[in-house]
């Protein structure tokens, strides 16, 4: 009846509509298969960052899944993942076994990235114009202020404690980040931030901050990238 | 054509004036006529370094005022030749150091002098700008200390972008570390910050390593600067610290070797 009736189907009272969206989710790149290993791993995440992971949807990146390709065991990895609070919504690349595999456990293979290593994104936003990108060659010491407006900050020496640096874009620092970086300040929650090495007094995306004493002691020295996800800044290694 | 060196820190007390005094009179001494300028004004200090603080008859500021000549201010070192001091006002304050005047004197002196030494006050205000403001090098002093080191990264970025070669496009301003009051003994322990983790902070190269030493206070109250000190370790480092501004590469002295620093203790570093 329904269908027949062109009054309902038509475009005035439609009961669902379907739309393409993009979100952002956390990656979980799946190395070793070993549950026991999954499990302690992801309790000592949990434990830095207490919170972060209730009702988080992840991908499972199956890609530096080399060893024992053929062990691993969604179902138990689903369920896993779920009591620690994560709902896993589906896999990226991987063989086509493991993808079959997956599948029948109810986790759809999601279109592969294109750069393997979690920070792809694809082109969906068509910028209209480039955005420019301020290039900074000298150190930034301390009292000094660098300010990159509509577009990324490139600092290819060291940011010194008591400097700041601040971009609406990214900011990519080629040395020490040892004073304060600011990226979108006009309030966009795509920027990142990435420095060779984490000393800051400072960072923040879009207005959430953290400051030097809620950085991690373990992540201070290394080469990091910060970015937003959910609200939250995650702070993470710039390379696996 | 002569060359514009200012002595600067940010911080006080970290040993400018004693740095002037010494790297001035090292330059004298191997030969280049040099003068001294004590920036300080209304905290003259540089005459009683130098030990020429009752021949001071008219100053820097009377200077730049009109109110004398340069040969009437100038006061001749009796102990090396080549060497003048020129002495802040005790009478005045800072706002007397006009961009204009400062730059006339500056270029009558370029005329007679090889290298003129501004002895810049403490602090980032007028005072210390004008010191910078016309210089083509500059020594950064530095003790093994945080905030001095912090003070230190704060004027070189200020030398980085308002000075006049910053300002006018020209090449940067040439920079040069000098750590004074160095304890290695300390240093190794983690008291203070080692050579290392300073250099790593600032970034620019190490022109001399000054020790902790006795003589630098004797010879402060007894007027001499520390570098006419016979068998001092601080006169010492100071004159290969002006064999080296004069092209010689000496190593440097009066460091130990390196355990594990400071703000690698601290910070855990990899």
């Amino acid at each position: 009846m329904l269908l027949q009736s062109p009054r309902f189907v038509g475009e005035d009272n439609p009961p669902f509509e379907l739309k393409g969206s993009l979100f952002t989710l956390t990656v979980l790149h799946l190395f070793h298969p070993d549950r026991a290993a999954i499990e302690r791993h992801l309790a000592e995440k949990i434990k830095q960052a207490p919170g972060f992971f209730s009702n988080t949807p992840v991908v499972i990146d199956l890609d530096g899944v080399v060893d024992a390709p053929d062990e691993v065991d969604f179902s138990g990895l689903y369920q896993l993942l779920r009591g620690h609070g994560m709902v896993p919504v589906g896999i990226r690349n991987g063989s086509p076994e493991l993808q079959t595999s997956a599948r029948q456990a109810g986790l759809p293979a999601l279109p592969e990235s294109r750069a393997p290593g979690g920070a792809a994104r694809k082109p969906e936003r068509a910028d209209p114009a480039p955005a420019r990108s301020r290039i900074f060659s000298h150190p930034v010491r301390s009292g000094q202020q660098i300010y990159a407006p509509d577009g990324d900050l490139i600092v290819l020496g060291t940011v010194s404690a008591g400097a700041e640096v601040i971009a609406d874009g990214n900011i990519h620092i080629y040395g020490a980040l040892r004073g304060r970086a600011l990226a979108g300040v006009k309030g966009d929650v795509e920027p990142r931030i990435f420095c060779q090495s984490l000393e800051a007094e400072l960072v923040s995306i879009a207005g959430r901050y953290r400051i030097s004493e809620q950085i991690d002691p373990a992540d201070r020295g290394k080469a990091m990238q910060i970015h937003l996800v959910e609200d939250r800044l995650i702070i993470e290694h710039l390379t696996r | 054509m002569a060359t514009v060196i200012v002595v600067t820190s940010g911080k006080g007390g970290v040993g400018k004036t004693t740095t002037s005094a010494s790297f001035a009179t090292g330059l004298a001494q191997r030969g280049h006529r040099t003068v001294v300028i004590d920036f300080d004004v209304g905290l003259r200090n540089l005459d009683l370094i130098m030990g020429c603080e009752r021949r001071v008859v008219y100053d820097f500021i009377n200077i730049i005022n009109g109110e004398a000549n340069l040969n009437q201010a100038l006061i001749r070192d009796k102990r090396v030749e080549n060497l003048c001091i020129l002495p802040a006002s005790q009478t005045r304050d800072k706002d007397a150091l006009t961009k204009e005047g400062v730059e006339r004197v500056l270029n009558d002196l370029k005329q007679s002098f090889d290298y003129i030494v501004c002895d810049s006050p403490a602090g980032i205000e007028r005072g210390a700008l004008m010191a910078l403001y016309f210089a083509d090098e500059a020594l950064v002093v530095t003790n093994p200390e945080v905030s001095s080191v912090r003070d230190s990264d704060r004027i070189l970025g200020i030398l980085a972008s308002r000075s006049r070669r910053a300002e006018q496009g020209e090449p940067p301003v040439k920079e040069h570390l000098v750590l004074a009051r160095y304890a290695p003994e300390r240093a190794d322990r983690g008291d203070m910050l080692s050579v290392e983790d300073v250099l790593e902070i600032l970034g620019i190269p190490l022109l001399g390593v000054i020790p902790e030493s006795q003589n630098v206070l004797q010879s402060s109250n007894a007027g001499v600067p520390v570098i006419l000190e016979d068998g001092s370790d601080a006169g010492a480092a100071y004159s290969d610290l002006v064999e080296r501004f004069l092209g010689k590469n000496l190593p440097h002295r009066f460091i130990t070797s390196q355990k594990k620093g400071f703000l690698k203790r601290l910070f855990g570093g990899s």
